[in-house]
């Protein structure tokens, strides 16, 4: 546990003080302090390319009045520090004259262990198990011409203090491992991509058989690219894989479904609520709370205590995810999805593991359905157009399916399609589901956080396809 | 106020000379401070105050070949000598690397040249608030707009650079940022878009009132878009899109794509890349330039490169680490690029409109489609259908798509270029493009 007032002139008693003093007329707001120390050990070109270490501490204010934010934040945590960002807050929400808001849910349940990733291995042995990766590859494919591996560790500690003096705490291990092979055969050159991680320490993902199978998937995806074909042009049935091509409803429906967009109406389903968004047997939901996942959190960065949320209930509109200040405003609750990505960045509201839970068909009878369309299985990034819907994203493994049979790789190719009716175009849910291997950050406003995705495979009646044969 | 040099030239000399006594042979070391105070509006009325204030420092340490690096936002003696002692003991249980090295002595900057790239003024937050009422009142006079989100940022830095072979230097820059996000509705869509305008120097910012018109305009044109079939069409990129394409083209060309070989462009020096009327420069000395600087992130003197004369590739991008391993000098790229641009073309905007008769006019992008180890392209777009160069209905939902090593080579410009952002174009046409859509 981090004490964040044992090298400082402040103490906890002034700093508590001057909280209550800035926010007495305020609806909310709070200190958020932070200590975070991370690693990461890089393997390229054959070798050891960067070991670094970096440590940040800081705190951000943050008081509300009515819709106004006013955030201040500083490295350095002194007295004269926290005064200048009170004087800082004050003077933005002059005529606030609010009621500050005590009421906080708690929970006692952990979703992680308090520990430090960094110190549960060696140097020498993260840089052994890089060398192993580097070699393991290069012996079991002539045609690897590059290959970078990367460890990346984190302990995150925050402390959140209220008005009022009530204190929360958290402790955040988050670890991921990366490799990338590039092959080259006959003058093309292809790569693979593949990782997992989590919140548990490095040994749950670095025993040999682990670390070995994400070799295997990375050169594996970069095999079949070699031999991939030029992906088509045009619309089209697309039967998408389960597990982290659920990055689809993170794109189509997970942002629009963020209470911060609907209270500003800016969102396109903003209007929706209680409505049918998607066909009968589409279920989604979004839940911090599942052990050790790189998306679970056991309390939000306001001090809310996760939750499972139901967003969409067989194919109807249920909630949308809230932090504190979009609930008070759309007279709801927080659902725990308050998340900054670090002290440096005020709240918004954000997924944490977005899911699609099964249905009753199989994969197979998906793709005997399809005459013609694709079958993709793994994907690079995605992005979202909040206000017209509009999202894509980028297939990284991808096939050809023809006359209900799965035919030639073909390239990496860009899937756009429309949020809001995308789920409706849902004509068949998997009874696969899977979990990402936890690799995902989102993006919002600037701000990165780690994240989860899941869904079964899911067949979808017609989504444009962005190759380059007609 | 912001740190000034002598309290960052102080902290940065006293992590060199504690990293010396610890043991190691070289090392380098960065210490910045920036302060950045923002307001955003919403509909008019004031959304969020943010003022920030970062301290931050990088420290690497070399013993011979080994090298590993720290940072961190703790400027604390107590929290700099652990984290050096951490240093050197990484360092010193890290691999070696031959190439590993501070840069060459003689190419180090030997002076911090005047770019005038720092702005004192201080806008208080009353008067930002008044600039963004102007903008946000010429936004909102139309009844199709149902948001819009603004903001104003005074952005405020000063570093210093320094290593052990004797290098200490560092200057202060400044930013004066506006930007307006709109969201306007019709019976059949919702639609957003954007404008902005940032500047070292705060007299140098559009006026409100126009940014916000703009910004209005621009967001109703794009109301009940239409989705167009699959073919194979010429595509106009605003230079709002076709800057991305330049920038492609400089993470193509980084020294590091090229020695790892997980480049399209590798080995493709002195070659023809481009068209004949294609010229790139990369100028570091623009004064108030948004990318313009002395030396590079390791020290190293930036001049102006000619990336491309004549279509021709004449330059990587090179550092000292990739330099060394491609048996080049550093050119002071470490970091990227400074003021990146397409020369102009020989032919105005109107006549690139009216070049065919029925193009697509491209104003945004989105996902990550660009592949550099394949060149190939594919992203989701917006934009306007063009017919003998007349704008004739918006266009959304479709992807374009093709591969850089033809797309490079087709590229046509105008004459209309402006220094907008730090990486800039003018308007461009490529032909041949497949576009997908219904």
């Amino acid at each position: 546990m981090s004490n964040f007032f044992e090298k400082s002139d402040l103490s906890r008693s002034d700093a508590e003080s001057i909280i209550s003093d800035t926010l007495q007329k305020c609806d909310d707001g709070e200190l958020y302090l932070e200590n975070s120390k991370s690693e990461s050990i890089l393997l390229d070109d054959n070798k050891i390319k960067n070991s670094s270490y970096s440590s940040d501490l800081g705190f951000g204010f943050r008081a509300i009045s009515d819709e106004i934010v006013a955030y201040s934040h500083s490295n350095e945590i002194s007295k004269n520090s926290l005064k200048q960002s009170s004087e800082n807050l004050k003077s933005t929400l002059k005529s606030a004259k609010g009621v500050y808001n005590h009421e906080l849910p708690k929970s006692n349940k952990k979703y992680y262990e308090n520990i430090n990733p960094i110190d549960q291995k060696t140097l020498n042995e993260k840089i052994e198990i890089l060398n192993n990766v580097n070699k393991y590859l290069r012996e079991k494919d002539n045609n690897v011409k590059q290959v970078t591996a990367n460890f990346l560790g984190e302990q995150k500690s925050i402390e959140i203090i209220r008005s009022g003096g009530e204190t929360l705490t958290d402790i955040r291990p988050l670890v991921r491992f990366n490799v990338t092979v590039m092959l080259e055969k006959n003058g093309r050159k292809e790569t693979g991509v593949y990782g997992i991680g989590g919140r548990k320490s490095y040994d749950a993902y670095l025993k040999e058989d682990n670390w070995k199978n994400v070799c295997d998937e990375a050169l594996r995806i970069a095999s079949i690219n070699l031999e991939s074909k030029p992906a088509p042009a045009g619309e089209m049935k697309v039967v998408l894989g389960p597990g982290w091509p659920a990055i689809l409803i993170h794109e189509a429906v997970g942002h629009g479904l963020e209470g911060d967009f609907n209270r500003k109406k800016t969102s396109a389903f903003h209007d929706l609520m209680g409505q049918k968004v998607a066909s009968e047997g589409v279920t989604i939901i979004d839940d911090g709370t599942i052990d050790n996942r790189r998306g679970s959190l056991t309390i939000d960065d306001e001090g809310t205590p996760t939750e499972k949320t139901v967003l969409i209930e067989n194919g109807i509109l249920k909630n949308f995810m809230q932090d504190r200040l979009n609930a008070r405003l759309m007279k709801t609750r927080s659902t725990g999805s308050g998340r900054r990505e670090n002290y440096r960045h005020i709240v918004l509201p954000r997924m944490r593991n977005t899911m699609m839970l099964n249905g009753n068909h199989t994969q197979e009878e998906m793709i005997k359905s399809v005459d013609k369309g694709i079958f993709a299985v793994s994907f690079g990034g995605g992005q979202v157009d909040i206000t017209s819907g509009k999202f894509v994203f980028n297939c990284t493994e991808a096939y050809e399916i023809l006359n209900g049979k799965i035919g030639s790789p073909i390239k990496g190719a860009t899937l756009i399609g429309d949020g809001p009716s995308i789920l409706k175009e849902v004509s068949m849910v998997g009874n696969d589901m899977m979990l990402d291997p936890g690799i995902g950050t989102c993006g919002k406003a600037g701000q990165g956080v780690p994240v989860g995705v899941a869904q079964p495979s899911i067949l979808i009646n017609k989504m444009t396809v962005g190759g380059t044969k007609l | 106020m912001i740190k000034n040099q002598e309290y960052l030239s102080e902290k940065a000399s006293y992590c060199l000379d504690l990293a010396k006594k610890l043991g190691a042979t070289d090392s380098s070391v960065i210490v910045s401070n920036s302060i950045s105070e923002t307001v955003n509006f919403r509909n008019k009325k004031l959304d969020e105050s943010n003022r920030s204030d970062n301290l931050a420092i990088g420290i690497t340490t070399y013993i011979g070949k080994k090298k590993s690096s720290i940072s961190s936002s703790n400027l604390l003696r107590e929290n700099l000598d652990t984290l050096i002692e951490k240093c050197i003991e990484t360092t010193k249980n890290t691999p070696g690397d031959e190439f590993n090295s501070l840069p060459d002595k003689d190419l180090l900057a030997k002076e911090v040249k005047d770019l005038n790239l720092y702005d004192d003024t201080h806008i208080k937050n009353e008067n930002k608030i008044e600039y963004l009422e102007r903008l946000e009142t010429s936004a909102s006079s139309d009844k199709k707009i149902v948001n819009t989100e603004s903001s104003f940022t005074e952005d405020k830095s000063n570093f210093i650079l320094a290593n052990s072979d004797g290098f200490l230097k560092g200057y202060k820059s400044s930013s004066f940022t506006a930007s307006s996000v709109i969201v306007a509705k019709d019976d059949k869509s919702m639609e957003r878009d954007y404008e902005y305008t940032s500047k070292c120097h705060l007299k140098d910012i559009n006026d409100a009132e126009d940014l916000g018109k703009l910004a209005a305009e621009q967001t109703i044109k794009k109301l009940s878009p239409k989705k167009i079939g699959s073919e194979k069409i010429a595509i106009i990129f605003d230079k709002r899109i076709a800057k991305g394409i330049l920038s492609t083209f400089a993470s193509a060309i980084s020294s590091s794509a090229i020695s790892r070989g997980t480049s399209f462009l590798k080995d493709k020096i002195n070659q023809k890349i481009f068209s004949d009327e294609i010229n790139i420069f990369d100028k570091p000395d623009i004064l108030k330039g948004l990318g313009s600087r002395s030396f590079d992130s390791e020290g190293v003197k930036t001049n102006t490169l000619k990336l491309i004369e004549q279509g021709v590739l004449k330059d990587y991008l090179i550092d000292t680490y990739n330099g060394k391993k491609l048996n080049l000098k550093s050119n002071g790229r470490c970091g990227g690029t400074s003021n990146l641009y397409f020369d102009n073309g020989n032919i105005s905007y109107k006549d690139l409109l009216n070049s065919n008769p029925r193009c697509l006019y491209i104003t945004e992008t989105i996902g990550h489609g660009s592949n550099i180890v394949t060149g190939d392209y594919s992203v989701g777009a917006t934009g306007f259908l063009l017919e003998n160069g007349d704008f004739k209905y918006p266009i959304n939902e479709i992807t374009i798509a093709g591969n850089f090593k033809d797309m490079f080579k087709n590229i046509i410009l105008a004459n209309d270029l402006e220094f907008k952002y730090a990486t800039n174009s003018p308007t461009m046409m490529i032909e041949g493009m497949v576009v997908a859509g219904k």
